[in-house]
């Protein structure tokens, strides 16, 4: 019987014989075959993610500009008041309600226009509308009249509920848990466009990765506004917005008596995208633009 | 032609066991009667076997701590008679309601659809186990074989047709009698030596008539298996409905859960068995000391609607769903949203049966959440964001600007839609949207001829007016009470770095001024 040394010298001897010379190669198939390391892929050998399937916005020029939306992922877009997020919003919940997906709306200040939604051709049955912080002072007096039960009955309290006073925001975010996991959507979109900017700095990242996590693989757009960037890393589409002044201006000049028409309809947004991680390399600052148009006047 | 018989053994046992399985390896003693003068009505074979008789007081029982003594529950009695109904019914749509622990069943035909008669009696004790009673099953040639050999024989018991007196010779003359009650013709039987069915079957026709009349004979026939009657069908009610009768009255939502799950499986199992689902849950809580909360549903018509103790809660589902574990859920969220306020005395649940769903999705569909998750996700966030904040919306017609109404959310199952379809829009510009302030924000707006010039609402939103367009006068509802006047003004107004839209509002009827919303 051999001894161990004899035995671990004749393996050296027979790796040496056989090392062609592609090493790194060799070395990598050899490491392969260690127990140590088997499951462990190579950094090298990694499967790239397949491209995400991209949805239309139903504003032809934000989906030139920036693909499309992104199945399974984080879009935000973000920009001051009259800067046109709403409008965008309806145009891709129009799309995609006409694309006969179920859609959710989680309206954190309750600002939502149903009007206006209707104007934009969504299709409201297929549209899940959350109120945030509608219904508090109702709540509240609800529980004024549980608490008159409680005098009726003082054993019935272990049957109350407690009631915690929750803010708009952190009704949101577990709404928007619970629309995630419960799965079907084709877009759930959070609208924080009203939030003090105080407040919508305040949701912690973690709530943000959790969001993209429970997204991911799945086919829903996931679709924030707001006023300012608040998902950070966690958005994979963000697109910033703003209305060109261009138009009031040459309103100013031209009329002294402006017409309603004249004021909303064909306002100008432009749009710049600040990050899209569907390409490898970074993303340029692209512009687009488009017009809207007021409903009633025509 | 073919007959089986389902008989529950101790049925008011059985029917208390149904709501507590944990007691079927104990001693249970049901007691009737009004304290302090309650009797032992019934007892399992634990209880008999450790002396309980019928009859025995109340004290006498106490003496020993081995027993479980409930009282007896009429209403659990009648949703177990209607479970059993509902078992027998799930195989053969001829049944007869013989007593309230025993079902006759013509299986004639059945043989085809169900396998062999051994098999189709299995099935039947198996299906009964899973509505919660333990039941003998026999089958035999004619109803009051299949009778007799279903209280006789524990278990299942299968009689080839004309071996009826043989395989019924062993079973004691008792089991002729169904009451309780000692009967003179069986005293005169037990006078006589006749202990067992094959001794009665032996006795001379002629002599038997003689002495006991044509009861004798009947009972002789029967002792035979050779008596033979025609079924009497009925066709029971599709009431689902079960009930709970508590020892003591509950005060948490935590065990009333738990006792909502034990009725939720026996309903889903009754309306499985008969391949119904349901798409309307109704609970009925008999409260203690006569708190009532006023709820939109109707009352049961098994009560007294006027009754001031009885609480009720009623789930109406967008789909008809058959799991135990979603319509829990429900339950328990409803009634943490909406708490009973009193303690819990009785409880009644009941379901509306309707036919299940009979949907397949499409491989080309786009996705839609799945209906049960959906509506237990539904329930979840109405109760985080209160009833009435979520749902779709539905505007209504009215020139009213806010005229909506929020309802129930329910997606209509989706259809194929082509990827590059007309119905797609998809232009190069959007409508100008609107977000509303809820409520409006009061503004003090400063007028230069006729036109808003200046506008005070609060830290952001002040200054001069850069534009205005209007006013677009609407009214209506004149001829209610809550009739409207106002004149509509679109606005900019310079903002810190930008320029903003508003709709500015001027309220003819307050004459006051208010910021109705911010065009995005």
């Amino acid at each position: 019987m051999a001894s161990p040394l004899v035995c671990s010298q004749a393996a050296m001897n027979h790796s040496i014989a056989f090392v062609p010379e592609n090493r790194a190669a060799l070395l990598l198939n050899r490491f392969s075959t260690l127990s140590k390391f088997t499951g462990v892929t190579a950094a090298s050998r990694l499967e790239t993610r397949p491209a995400p399937e991209m949805v239309s916005t139903g504003i032809h020029a934000i989906d030139a500009l920036t693909g499309g939306l992104p199945r399974g992922y984080l879009t935000e877009i973000f920009g001051p008041a009259s800067s046109g997020r709403t409008s965008i919003l309806l145009a891709a919940l129009a799309a995609a309600t006409q694309r006969q997906e179920v859609c959710a709306l989680v309206d954190v200040t309750d600002a939502f226009d149903p009007h206006s939604a209707a104007a934009a051709k969504v299709a409201l049955d297929r549209l899940l509308w959350v109120r945030c912080g509608h219904k508090r002072k109702q709540q509240d007096r609800e529980g004024h009249d549980f608490s008159r039960a409680n005098k009726t009955c003082p054993r019935a309290g272990a049957l109350a509920s407690k009631r915690k006073s929750e803010g708009p925001v952190e009704q949101a975010l577990r709404v928007t848990d619970l629309l995630l996991q419960s799965g079907g959507f084709g877009m759930v979109a959070i609208d924080l466009s009203d939030v003090p900017l105080k407040m919508a700095r305040r949701i912690p990242l973690t709530s943000w990765f959790r969001f993209q996590r429970a997204v991911e693989n799945t086919p829903t757009v996931l679709f924030v506004v707001g006023q300012v960037p608040c998902a950070q890393t966690c958005a994979t589409l963000l697109l910033k917005l703003q209305a060109s002044g261009k138009k009031l201006t040459a309103l100013h000049g031209q009329f002294s008596e402006t017409q309603h028409a004249q004021l909303l309809d064909g306002l100008q947004i432009e749009g710049e995208l600040l990050r899209c991680r569907m390409e490898r390399k970074p993303s340029r600052s692209v512009n687009a633009a488009f017009m809207t148009k007021m409903p009633r006047a025509g | 032609m073919p007959f089986a018989c389902i008989f529950v053994p101790d049925f008011p046992v059985e029917a208390l066991l149904r709501a507590e399985p944990e007691l079927r390896a104990q001693a249970v003693v049901v007691l009737e009667g009004k304290a302090p003068l309650q009797k032992v009505f019934a007892g399992n074979e634990k209880a008999r076997s450790g002396g309980v008789e019928v009859g025995m007081t109340k004290l006498q029982i106490e003496a020993c701590t081995d027993f479980v003594l409930r009282a007896r529950s009429p209403l659990q009695e009648s949703a177990a008679h209607a479970a059993l109904l509902d078992c027998a019914q799930s195989f053969s749509p001829r049944i007869e309601d013989a007593s309230d622990d025993a079902i006759l069943l013509d299986l004639a035909g059945l043989e085809p659809l169900f396998g062999p008669l051994p098999k189709i009696a299995r099935d039947l004790a198996r299906r009964a186990s899973e509505l919660g009673l333990e039941a003998n099953v026999a089958v035999a040639s004619n109803p009051d074989t299949a009778m007799l050999a279903a209280r006789g024989f524990s278990g299942v018991t299968v009689i080839p047709a004309g071996r009826e007196a043989e395989q019924l010779s062993s079973l004691p003359v008792a089991v002729l009698f169904v009451e309780a009650v000692p009967s003179p013709t069986l005293e005169t039987f037990e006078r006589w030596g006749v202990r067992n069915l094959r001794s009665l079957a032996a006795l001379p026709d002629v002599a038997l008539s003689e002495r006991l009349g044509q009861e004798g004979v009947r009972l002789q026939q029967l002792a035979r298996g050779s008596i033979s009657r025609a079924l009497v069908p009925v066709e029971p009610q599709l009431i689902f409905e079960e009930a709970i009768e508590l020892e003591y009255p509950l005060m948490l939502l935590e065990p009333l859960a738990f006792l909502l799950s034990r009725l939720l499986e026996q309903l889903c199992a009754r309306l499985g068995a008969r391949a119904l689902a349901t798409q309307e849950l109704r609970l009925h809580l008999e409260l203690e000391n006569g708190w009532h909360a006023e709820d939109d549903c109707c009352p049961s018509p098994a009560l007294d609607p006027s009754d001031r103790r009885i609480f009720q809660r009623t789930l109406r589902l967008p789909v008809p769903l058959l799991d135990a574990r979603i319509f829990l859920k429900l339950l328990q969220l409803d009634l943490k949203a909406n708490p009973p306020g009193a303690p819990i005395a009785k409880i009644y649940l009941s379901a509306e049966p309707v036919r299940p769903r009979a949907a397949q999705s499409g491989l080309f569909l786009p996705p839609s959440p799945e209906p049960e998750k959906l509506e237990l996700t539904l329930a979840r966030i109405t109760g985080i964001v209160g009833k009435g904040s979520v749902g779709s919306l539905e505007i209504l017609d009215t020139h009213y600007p806010h005229g909506f109404r929020m309802r129930r959310f329910a997606p209509t199952e989706p259809q194929r839609v082509e990827p590059h379809s007309k119905h797609i829009s998809e232009s190069n510009s959007a409508i100008t949207a609107l977000r509303i302030f809820r409520p409006p924000l009061r503004a003090t707006v400063t007028l230069r001829h006729g036109k808003p010039s200046h506008i005070v609402c609060s830290k952001q939103i002040q200054g001069d007016i850069l534009w205005a367009a209007g006013p677009w006068r609407s009214s209506g509802d004149w001829w209610e009470q809550e009739g409207w006047s106002r004149d509509e003004w679109d606005i900019a107004v310079q903002a810190e770095s930008h320029i903003a839209l508003y709709r500015l509002v001027h309220d003819r009827l307050s004459g006051r001024w208010f910021l109705e919303g911010n065009y995005d």
